[in-house]
């Protein structure tokens, strides 16, 4: 499940949506200027130590970590038997420390806010034809309908068990995408309903 | 009032409204027919979410198809699903959506805000997940995201079918709380009652029009 704002009233939570999208932005860029895991590994245990000064609970840090916890698990394995186990430790500390930062600023952030911020940061895009709403927006519906798109996808797998259906992507995947795109023009007629003009 | 002149709305081969010509200015309509009957079309007509194929729809001297935005900043939409028409992730972010696109200011956003949501007990959900609302709290959501833009008209596209009784009994709590003029299409009888007219629909075509005493006897026949 994707964790979305927790209200608060921390210096993270208090802080504005530009500046911490642009920590963001920097630290994701220094963190791959390192090449001796001491940094990195200090980062992630900066990042983890964050979240109790966010109010925000060890087990929100572990929950940004463990859907990517396969991809890791496998980068790990690749990297460890490729190339060198301290490099692949070193790699796999590096995301994680990206993943904490990141769900750390979305867990801190009103989605208005930070598309607000993202729409004034795009500005200077709209003379080669970027329209910084239409982006917000469309992060905006990203955030709001992973959830939904989860809850779909589990129906639809709960209807196919029910007819003895127990494993097919394909099966999966295609009434999934029907419901989706329908929803689409639903949520499409929604958004003009409510006055939006890009 | 809400003029509907001569209309016809036809989807590629499919006729789905055909010649309607009619005057809503009751304070509560309902729609009634069976599914495919046209009455979502209709209601999609009224606001100008659709366009007609021939013939003209009028709000308050309004036509839907030139003046598309100053008819839905007078025509609100509430759709059946309330999780497609709730666009922002946060439950005040959501309701916010509409005021921003209407230019209101901060203060009035948050006043507005604050008074709908009290309005209908939701007030401690505010910085609330609205994906992890119950059904009758996001059919809430969705329709207090179109009252805070003021409508003068309400449309409903069968608010009540995905909700339980109790949530259902909240909504026509809700529904005959409004202000508004409100034109329902609804498959719920007990949903309508009290209503000023009914209006059935069956390929199409207008088949009854009346007072719910009138219609609703006349419909269950035809149900039956």
């Amino acid at each position: 499940m994707l964790d979305l704002y927790v209200s608060g009233q921390s210096f993270l939570h208090r802080c504005p949506a530009g500046v911490k999208l642009l920590v963001l932005i920097a630290v994701g860029t220094v963190l791959f200027l390192f090449n001796s895991i001491t940094p990195i590994a200090v980062a992630t245990i900066f990042a983890i130590t964050l979240y109790p000064m966010a109010t925000l609970s060890l087990a929100r840090a572990w929950a940004q970590v463990r859907p990517a916890i396969w991809i890791l698990a496998i980068l790990f394995l690749v990297q460890g038997l490729l190339v060198s186990w301290h490099i692949a430790v070193f790699i796999v500390l590096r995301f994680a420390a990206l993943l904490l930062l990141a769900g750390l600023v979305t867990l801190t952030t009103r989605s208005s806010d930070m598309i607000d911020a993202i729409t004034r940061g795009l500005h200077w895009l709209r003379p080669i034809g970027v329209n910084p709403g239409k982006v917000g927006l469309a992060i905006s519906l990203a955030l709001r309908f992973i959830p939904v798109l989860a809850s779909v996808t589990r129906d639809v797998r709960e209807a196919q068990q029910a007819r003895g259906l127990e494993r097919s992507l394909v099966a999966t995947v295609i009434p999934v995408a029907v419901r989706m795109l329908k929803m689409a023009d639903d949520i499409s007629d929604a958004i003009d309903a409510r006055g939006y003009r890009p | 009032m809400i003029s509907i002149q001569n209309v016809s709305l036809t989807f590629g081969e499919t006729n789905v409204l055909r010649s309607i010509s009619l005057e809503l200015s009751e304070r509560r309509i309902a729609i009634i027919g069976a599914n495919g009957s046209g009455k979502s079309s209709f209601a999609r007509l009224l606001n100008g979410l659709v366009l007609p194929t021939e013939g003209d729809v009028q709000v308050d001297g309004l036509n839907t198809r030139d003046k598309g935005k100053d008819v839905r900043r007078k025509v609100g939409f509430v759709f059946q699903n309330p999780d497609n028409q709730i666009v922002f992730p946060i439950v005040e972010e959501d309701l916010a959506f509409g005021m921003k696109n209407l230019g209101f200011s901060k203060a009035e956003i948050t006043r507005k805000t604050e008074e709908t949501l009290r309005r209908y007990d939701m007030l401690e959900l505010r910085e609330h997940p609205a994906h992890l609302l119950s059904g009758g709290q996001k059919q809430l959501l969705a329709i207090s995201g179109v009252l805070v833009m003021e409508p003068d008209y309400i449309v409903m596209d069968e608010p009540t079918t995905l909700l339980d009784l109790r949530n259902k009994r909240r909504i026509a709590r809700a529904i005959s709380a409004l202000d508004q003029t409100v034109i329902l299409a609804t498959h719920d009888l007990d949903l309508i009652d009290g209503f000023d007219r009914v209006i059935g629909f069956e390929g199409g075509q207008i088949c009854l029009d009346g007072t719910p005493a009138d219609v609703i006897p006349k419909y269950k026949e035809m149900m039956a």
